[in-house]
């Protein structure tokens, strides 16, 4: 699990006009680690995610992709990094076919395009669906071709904002599936509220609180933090 | 792509040009069936850069009067007229992908992009409209003002430089030219690059989180845009004789956008059928003085608006498609697959 | 300095003209983000009414300040029950019906009045100031953009309609939730800003000619300053207009009246590059 430094954040701060959302954050992920991030909504996870993604310029602070200075970059260049990066809502081109919106990111790498994408749809486990158009499909299904876009890319680095969100049991239990395999090659984050999934593919998480990390632990120790415990049932401010 | 789907589309291509050439000279004369044919490669700049890319430029027009009045400067000031033609394409081109540039990597977007769009081609109308009186001259040509650029030397056959292209040869050249540039939409929008542009069309932020510099594209999508526009000018240049500020006016850009609307936005088809359509009823309205041709004009956009919403083509091929299905289902399908725009790429 | 006086005389003349063809786009844009391209028509109709009105014998500034208002803004209802109420939400689309209406309307024009210029000369005389001359009309329109610009603020700001008008524009789900008559907001808001743009069009008729096509003027220039100005209807009309007011007149006195026009056009597309969306976007932000 332990390896090189592969991420880093210094001092990572975010202001909105009198909000600050992310306080003087410091992290940092090692090679193929599984890292969720976890906090109440408003805790700044997502803001810190976003600065991740380059959909965001910090206000202070560095990040630090493999030592090379990256805050402020445009997402397209991140992405040209490397990074893979799955949004909240699912965002996939409607209008095209599964096999298009993976096509499209498979061709970034070098090699047979259409084999990389049949590959990437068949890991995700949505190969049957390649010819429909993203539009008419579930909410579940579109996260899964996200999923597969992502995965098309041969990222090193796999940033996943909500990746459960809005499936059903069995596409949850895909999800894991997926995930567990990933970290093999990759390194993840994972920004997520459902604690059960946490449970099953995370091994370190991080909590935020008001802009702030305050506490980072294995999984079943962070929830016996009293600090979190308070933080999540609402008795601290 | 493979070479089955290349001879299929060149194919389909060819066949359409030939027919058209052959009928339109029936319905109206070859005069106007050239300006038909010109307001139809306009409509398709217009259609391939809205349609396709997403972008909604209210200033077409400014490329259209850039290309013809290109061609007419460069034509009067070098020998050859053939040298204007190719600059009367790249001018307009350049001037589009850097306006393109100017603006996709200022992340304007929607509404402000159509202004500043708007706002270039009043620039260029109201500038060459005060370019009257001698001072005003690029090399030994005047820019005349508002009474623009006459009696520049028009195009002519290659090798022989007395026979000037005009008639029904400056048609069939037009057509001709009106096949390749479909073509080469056709084409492009199967090619990797097209389908980078059809995707930041349906998802910006997704297509950039892939690692494509979607301002590039964009402006590049633009550039194409606006060459084909130029020569679309160049080739009016041909068939006026002469070049006017009118070109540039806001009028003319409205003009291109109802042609792309009532044809079908999202579809090649649409908007030269559009165009074709639309300028034949402004010409055939021309010839009467009952109501005024604006007037009509001004109604047909509200009812396509309200009631057609997705334009001519679009609707048509619907029912049309729809009449197909009753008859055979199978059939159908495979109809209905090969004209989708969406199509794998192998 | 008493060319000084001129100057500044005629740059509030310039500014002063462009917030009255601007406020009427600005209440429609600012409001219901309705992108109304027929503005300029409004404007001209406008015009003829306060023509025909006077010419009928009416008193002038009744015709101006009263008939054409009325009327343009009965005309503004009419469109919107039957046109525009269907496009809400539907920018491009609206934006291309209201286009449509500018040429049926610019067609109309052309059938009733014919194609000739028309116009009322100037009920206003010229004030002596040292060497120079200036049109008492200027003052009287310098004075017309600020009452305007006011009235306004205080219908927004301090009637119970105005925020009503305010809060069902930011919120229309919350607003319905509160039982109010949405339909009736926007109908009634979209009515306001035409009745606006007639009374521009009305006063402006003394300065110019007036013909069919004269909306065209308008609306480019309308257009250009309602979107630099951004979401604030009274504060970016304001700020846009003295900014770019004053830039064209600079260039006016400087070069000729289409440099000035071009210099508008120009300062535009800078401050659009600079500030995507608009002035009030990025300073003088929640101003009205």
């Amino acid at each position: 699990m332990s390896g090189d430094v592969v991420l880093e954040t210094t001092g990572l701060t975010v202001r909105f006009g009198g909000v600050t959302a992310v306080d003087g954050v410091d992290f940092a992920l090692r090679e193929r680690e599984l890292r969720c991030l976890i906090g109440p909504n408003g805790a700044g996870k997502s803001t810190f995610f976003k600065c991740l993604t380059g959909m965001l310029t910090p206000s202070e602070g560095a990040i630090y992709l493999r030592d090379e200075a990256v805050a402020g970059l445009a997402p397209f260049q991140l992405g040209q990094r490397g990074v893979g990066i799955k949004t909240q809502v699912p965002s996939v081109m409607n209008g095209l076919s599964v096999h298009e919106n993976v096509w499209l990111a498979a061709r970034r790498r070098k090699g047979d395009a259409n084999a990389a994408t049949l590959s990437a749809l068949e890991a995700v486990g949505i190969a049957d669906l390649r010819r429909e158009t993203v539009g008419q499909l579930s909410h579940g299904q579109r996260q899964l071709v996200e999923l597969a876009i992502v995965l098309a890319g041969k990222p090193w680095l796999i940033l996943l904002d909500e990746p459960a969100a809005g499936l059903s049991g069995e596409e949850v239990e895909r999800m894991v599936g997926i995930l567990r395999g990933l970290v093999k090659h990759a390194t993840l984050i994972v920004v997520e509220h459902d604690m059960h999934f946490i449970r099953q593919i995370a091994e370190t998480v991080t909590v935020f609180h008001q802009g702030r990390i305050i506490a980072q632990a294995p999984v079943e120790d962070v929830l016996e933090d009293p600090l979190v415990r308070d933080v999540y049932l609402g008795r601290s401010r | 792509m493979n070479s089955r789907v290349l001879v299929t589309e060149v194919g389909q291509v060819v066949a359409g040009t030939v027919v058209c050439a052959l009928v339109l000279p029936f319905i109206v004369d070859v005069h106007t069936a050239t300006l038909l044919t010109v307001y139809a490669m306009l409509a398709l700049s217009l259609g391939f850069i809205w349609g396709f890319g997403g972008i909604l430029c209210f200033g077409q027009a400014a490329f259209y009067g850039l290309g013809a009045y290109t061609y007419a400067l460069a034509a009067i000031n070098f020998d050859g007229a053939w040298a204007a033609f190719g600059l009367a394409i790249l001018v307009p081109a350049a001037f589009a992908g850097l306006l393109g540039a100017l603006m996709f990597y200022g992340r304007l977007s929607d509404v402000y992009l159509a202004v500043v769009t708007l706002v270039v081609t009043l620039i260029l109308f109201k500038f060459f409209n005060s370019t009257a009186g001698p001072s005003y001259r690029i090399g030994e040509a005047r820019l005349g003002g508002f009474n623009g650029i006459p009696g520049f030397p028009t195009l002519t056959v290659p090798g022989s430089p007395d026979t000037y292209i005009y008639g029904a040869g400056l048609f069939y050249f037009t057509i001709a030219l009106l096949a390749l540039v479909y073509l080469g939409l056709r084409l492009t929008l199967l090619s990797p690059f097209g389908r980078i542009v059809v995707s930041l069309r349906e998802n910006e932020e997704r297509t950039e989180l892939l690692g494509y510099d979607v301002r590039f594209y964009k402006s590049a999508a633009f550039a194409v845009s606006g060459g084909i526009a130029g020569l679309a000018g160049c080739l009016f240049a041909n068939w006026a004789e002469i070049v006017t500020p009118g070109l540039f006016s806001l009028g003319q850009s409205a003009e291109i956008i109802i042609w792309v609307i009532v044809g079908g936005l999202g579809t090649l088809i649409g908007p030269m059928i559009g165009a074709a359509l639309l300028g034949y009823l402004k010409f055939a309205l021309g010839h009467q003085s009952v109501v005024d041709n604006s007037f009509i004009m001004g109604v047909l956009l509200i009812v396509v608006v309200l009631f057609l919403q997705e334009g001519l083509v679009p609707t048509v091929t619907r029912f049309a498609k729809l009449g197909l299905r009753r008859s055979s289902s199978k059939n159908s399908r495979r109809q209905s697959r090969r004209k989708r725009i969406v199509s794998d790429v192998r | 300095m008493d060319f000084a006086i001129v100057v500044l005389v005629e740059i509030l003349h310039s500014i002063a003209v462009l917030v009255l063809i601007s406020s009427g786009l600005a209440v429609i844009f600012g409001m219901m983000r309705v992108i109304n391209l027929a503005h300029g028509e409004f404007l001209t109709l406008g015009g003829y009414v306060a023509i025909l009105g006077h010419r009928n014998g009416l008193n002038l500034y009744f015709c101006m300040l009263v008939l054409a208002p009325v009327v343009v803004g009965l005309w503004g209802l009419i469109v919107e029950r039957l046109v525009v109420r269907w496009l809400y939400g539907r920018l491009i689309n609206t934006m291309l019906a209201t286009w449509g209406l500018s040429l049926a309307m610019t067609g109309a024009f052309s059938m009733i009045f014919g194609n000739t210029m028309t116009g009322i000369p100037n009920p206003l005389g010229g004030l002596t100031v040292g060497d120079y001359q200036i049109s008492g009309y200027s003052l009287f329109l310098i004075g017309a953009a600020a009452a305007v610009m006011a009235v306004i603020t205080i219908v927004l700001k301090a009637t119970r309609a105005g925020l009503i008008a305010r809060g069902a524009m930011q919120r229309p789900d919350m607003a319905q939730a509160f039982g109010l008559n949405i339909s009736h907001v926007y109908m009634t808001t979209f009515a306001a800003g035409a009745a606006l743009s007639g009374l521009a069009g009305a006063l402006l008729a003394p300065l110019v000619g007036l013909s069919p096509g004269s909306g065209a003027n308008y609306i480019a220039k309308a257009f250009i300053t309602v979107i630099s100005g951004g979401a604030s209807v009274v504060t970016g009309t304001i700020v846009s207009a003295g900014l770019f007011g004053s830039i064209s007149q600079v260039f006016t006195l400087v070069t000729s009246s289409v440099g000035g026009e071009i210099a508008l056009l120009v300062a535009a597309v800078v401050l659009l590059r600079l500030m995507p969306i608009g002035i009030t976007g990025r300073f003088f932000k929640g101003w009205t």
